[in-house]
């Protein structure tokens, strides 16, 4: 899983079926002191993030088909928390 | 899932078992800012909407395969969607506060 910030949302009609009706958002992966790392990945949200919100992001096909209830999924990037505060002892 | 820009096509006649009736694209890699990333690469379209020149996502490793009418494919990359519209709100905060980042260095405790 990684730290990332919500900059914005893709929009598509025509998509595989397994993409029906989900929120897409478009992802910047965050450094160690929350600066982006120039990194970015499309992701489906399951916890109703928007724009300018830090989130949790989950980057792994199982554990996106069980949390989607999908068999056979062809889905990665899920967005699972919206993040609140981030502590580190550097 | 990643922005990419479709080139072509691509045409197989002897394909593997479960890849008959797939059709095949050249596609570009793009960056979030839609600027070209890497080298081309072959995308089955799991769309089969896709063609030339449309705006695209695409998704990889074995989560491609599994966009495909057959799932044990040997296919690493699928074109999943076409994209509409991309709404990039960069800068907007919600009235909601987004996470706290609290950096310490070990030998202050």
């Amino acid at each position: 899983m990684y730290i990332g910030k919500v900059v914005g949302t893709v929009v598509s009609t025509i998509k595989i079926s397994h993409l029906e009706g989900r929120k897409l958002l478009l992802i910047d992966q965050l450094d160690l002191g929350g600066g982006e790392t120039g990194a970015y990945d499309i992701a489906v949200d399951v916890v109703q993030a928007g724009p300018g919100d830090t989130v949790l992001v989950i980057d792994e096909g199982n554990g996106a088909r069980q949390i989607l209830g999908l068999d056979p999924g062809a889905i990665r990037a899920v967005v699972v928390g919206i993040v609140d505060q981030v502590a580190l002892k550097l | 899932m990643k922005f990419a820009r479709v080139r072509g096509t691509v045409v197989a006649t002897r394909k593997y078992e479960g890849l008959e009736g797939v059709k095949f694209l050249v596609v570009q890699p793009l960056d979030e800012e839609l600027r070209p990333e890497g080298r081309p690469q072959i995308a089955a379209d799991a769309t089969a909407q896709a063609g030339p020149g449309e705006l695209v996502f695409v998704v990889g490793s074995r989560e491609a395969a599994q966009a495909m009418p057959v799932v044990f494919v040997p296919v690493d990359l699928a074109v999943t969607g076409i994209v509409d519209q991309v709404e990039v709100e960069r800068g907007v905060r919600r009235s909601q506060a987004t996470a706290v980042w609290l950096v310490s260095s070990a030998e202050e405790d």
